[in-house]
């Protein structure tokens, strides 16, 4: 804003009619436009933005970008690390990506696998294969994947696990889970909180007061611990679909705090503006007055302070799996993923099985970055 | 002020009510629980004859089970008032033998976190202040970026790796092996602060970002008001202005922000305790709940929440203390 005010004051000697334009625009840019300008500026929240979309476009064509099925065990591959792709061998360049094979004995002193690379046999990474087959959204029968090699197997671009099942696979697949549990959690505390927060707000007195202690208890809750209790208490029988609402369910029981109390704040000091008075004096009721008035006008906020939540919902999701009270095999999280790369050793040995937390935290700083642009942006009028 | 303290003490009342009942209602949601197991153990192993009857009897007496919610509630809590947790039926000894030890090392690692986040924050909040927007700020910027996004375990896990990789050492515990099991001494304790370091740092982390954020941006709302520009045109520079007055002002969040980063802190210290493998609360209360030993674990959520609302609630009272803007409403 700031640069673009500049800018024109120089421009308007030099181009006025360009000047007269501009400014127009600015002028007449609705509020969603103007935070979008402004959002831009931030060059870290943009990139992040990008990075985000691109996890979810994966996460729900996970069938597709996953180059096996994530259940898939290869007896020949078990714990084995990273292929490294290759463009170049002693034949000079390729432009068709290759991978070398593997050959994994059993060290007899530390009773570990060891892989050693087999230059004499290569697979040729292909785009668009035809690979295992899969049902899209449990509806389209296919089998074609983004890449793979024309054998259909021994593509291990991350290793695999202790039953040789491709951990890309299996963290493309986790992604879905992941990263979803924290849209659907912080949906349901965007109702909670909006409800007890406008509630709160709109009404005052004696049911301000006891929501709002209400929040500060669910505040001063050390959250894993109350998330431990809570989810230790899901029958374990439950079927997966189940256990995965019931852990949303507990997550957003402590999320609303953040988001009660922003609305709130926003409605008692706009519930005073002439807007709502006409509004009132309109005849428009409570609730058209809190649904159609002063929730759209305080939504941007919302918006930014949603983002910063759903990362706090992924950890959530993650550390409880990670702990084995949270989700469970077969379902594929990143946390239930993690819950192999406990104990020291098996880390030292197979150092990949963290790369789902590598990306737990890329999704995590992605968000909190887009969060920390869309909180500047959400107020585009000020400095 | 002493009404200040005594109203915010009477707050306290209802919340540690609520806290209580929560605990009890994780105590109570499981479906069949250790205690259950216990008696059918009993039974499996002794047949149902007349003492195993009496025994099973005096259980139900005792934790009233046969009685209504509310009564079994008002049973559990008398006792708890009286410091008597009931009894671990996963380690076959009363839970307040149990939990003391733990939790007061949890709370060792969390204030040692805490000083650990205020010593970092501190000056690398004011510098981000003094040259905000410059290499150094937008690199501590990105850091304090980074550390809020890496989840506890996952720092705990990269350390571990990092340490093994490195220096060939696995960096588990709070002791070293020859202290484990032994009575607290002065050695002891010199033991556990040379362990203490890894989840300090670790636990601490997440905490720090969020506090050299809150420090910069306080910071520079003072540096920009007109008292520091009277100030400077009287000739006062650099240091000496700002230890003077902004300083005093912008360094509020340090006790303001304890309520939040408290239960964060416990948070963290719960998780990276498991990790680690330390001997502290979280590690006991997640076997716990693994075993259903229900008033194990709700006698640790119950006392970790206790312990972060006490520790707002000191904070608060020295916030009041220090700063005179405050009103003691």
């Amino acid at each position: 804003m700031m640069n673009r005010e500049n800018t024109t004051r120089e421009e308007e000697f030099i181009h006025p009619a360009r000047f007269k334009r501009e400014e127009e625009e600015l002028y007449l840019a609705s509020q969603w436009q103007l935070m979008w300008w402004k959002f831009k500026e931030h060059k870290a929240a943009m990139a992040s933005a990008i990075v985000i979309i691109l996890l979810y476009i994966i996460a729900i064509f996970a069938e597709f970008f996953a180059p096996f099925d994530p259940m898939r065990r290869a007896p020949k591959y078990i714990q084995a690390p990273p292929q490294k792709i290759h463009f170049i061998d002693k034949e000079g360049f390729h432009l068709r990506p290759f991978v070398y094979d593997m050959k994994g004995t059993i060290d007899r002193d530390t009773m570990t696998r060891v892989y050693e690379i087999d230059k004499s046999y290569r697979y040729r990474v292909y785009f668009f294969v035809r690979g295992d087959e899969y049902k899209l959204w449990n509806l389209f029968k296919c089998d074609l994947h983004l890449f793979g090699t024309k054998q259909g197997t021994a593509l291990y671009l991350f290793g695999t696990d202790g039953l040789g099942r491709d951990m890309l696979s299996r963290i493309i697949y986790g992604a879905r889970i992941s990263l979803s549990i924290g849209l659907v959690g912080v949906f349901l505390s965007l109702i909670l909180g909006l409800i007890l927060g406008g509630i709160a707000g709109y009404f005052g007195g004696v049911v301000d007061s006891a929501i709002q202690r209400l929040s500060e208890v669910v505040r001063s809750f050390p959250t894993i611990p109350l998330w431990l209790g809570l989810s230790a208490a899901l029958p374990p029988d439950w079927p997966p679909l189940r256990i995965y609402f019931g852990i949303t369910v507990i997550l957003s029981l402590s999320g609303w705090t953040g988001l009660a109390r922003q609305a709130r704040g926003k409605i008692l000091s706009l519930k005073t503006e002439d807007f709502v008075l006409a509004a009132r004096f309109s005849g428009a009721s409570t609730a058209r007055v809190i649904g159609a008035h002063l929730i759209p006008s305080f939504m941007s906020h919302i918006i930014a302070t949603l983002t910063l939540a759903i990362p706090y919902m992924i950890l959530g999701e993650t550390a409880l799996s990670f702990l084995g009270i949270g989700l469970r095999d077969p379902v594929v999280s990143w946390g239930v993923l993690l819950q192999r790369a406990q104990n020291i050793h098996t880390i030292a040995n197979n150092p990949w099985l963290l790369l789902p937390g590598v990306c737990v935290i890329v999704t995590i700083l992605c968000f909190n970055f887009v969060g920390d642009g869309l909180r500047d942006a959400a107020d585009p009028y000020s400095r | 002020m002493l009404k200040y303290i005594a109203r915010r003490l009477l707050i306290m009342i209802p919340i540690f009510f609520i806290i209580s009942l929560v605990s009890f209602t994780i105590i109570l949601l499981p479906p069949g629980d250790a205690i259950d197991r216990y008696m059918d153990n009993l039974i499996f192993e002794h047949g149902l004859t007349e003492e195993v009857k009496a025994q099973i009897s005096a259980l139900k007496e005792l934790y009233a089970m046969d009685e209504p919610v509310w009564v079994q509630y008002f049973k559990w809590m008398g006792k708890v008032l009286k410091g008597d947790f009931g009894y671990s039926f996963q380690w076959e000894r009363p839970v307040a033998e149990i939990i003391w030890e733990r939790l007061a090392l949890t709370l060792i690692i969390t204030i040692s976190s805490l000083l650990f986040s205020w010593v970092i924050a501190f000056p690398v909040g004011i510098y981000s202040a003094i040259k905000h927007n410059s290499m150094g700020d937008y690199f501590f910027t990105l850091l304090g970026f980074i550390g809020l996004s890496i989840p506890n375990f996952m720092l705990a896990l990269l350390i571990m790796y990092g340490v093994f990789v490195w220096f060939g050492e696995s960096l588990v515990g709070l002791f070293s092996s020859e202290y484990i099991n032994v009575p607290w001494s002065w050695a002891k304790f010199v033991d556990m602060l040379k362990h203490l370091w890894l989840p300090m740092v670790i636990v601490g982390t997440a905490g720090t970002a969020g506090l050299i954020r809150v420090l910069r941006n306080n910071l520079l709302d003072e540096l920009q008001k007109p008292y520091v520009i009277t100030a400077r045109a009287k000739g006062l520079t650099g240091i000496k202005l700002l230890l003077k007055y902004p300083l005093r002002v912008a360094i509020n969040p340090f006790l303001s922000t304890v309520g939040w980063i408290l239960p964060q802190l416990i948070s963290g210290a719960t998780i990276t305790s498991v990790v680690l493998n330390l001997p502290t609360s979280g590690a006991v209360l997640l076997n716990a709940l693994l075993f259903q030993d229900m008033y194990l674990a709700g006698a640790i959520i119950m006392l970790l929440a206790t312990m972060t609302l006490i520790g707002t609630l000191l904070s608060d009272i020295l916030l009041a203390a220090i700063d005179p803007r405050i009103k003691y409403e």
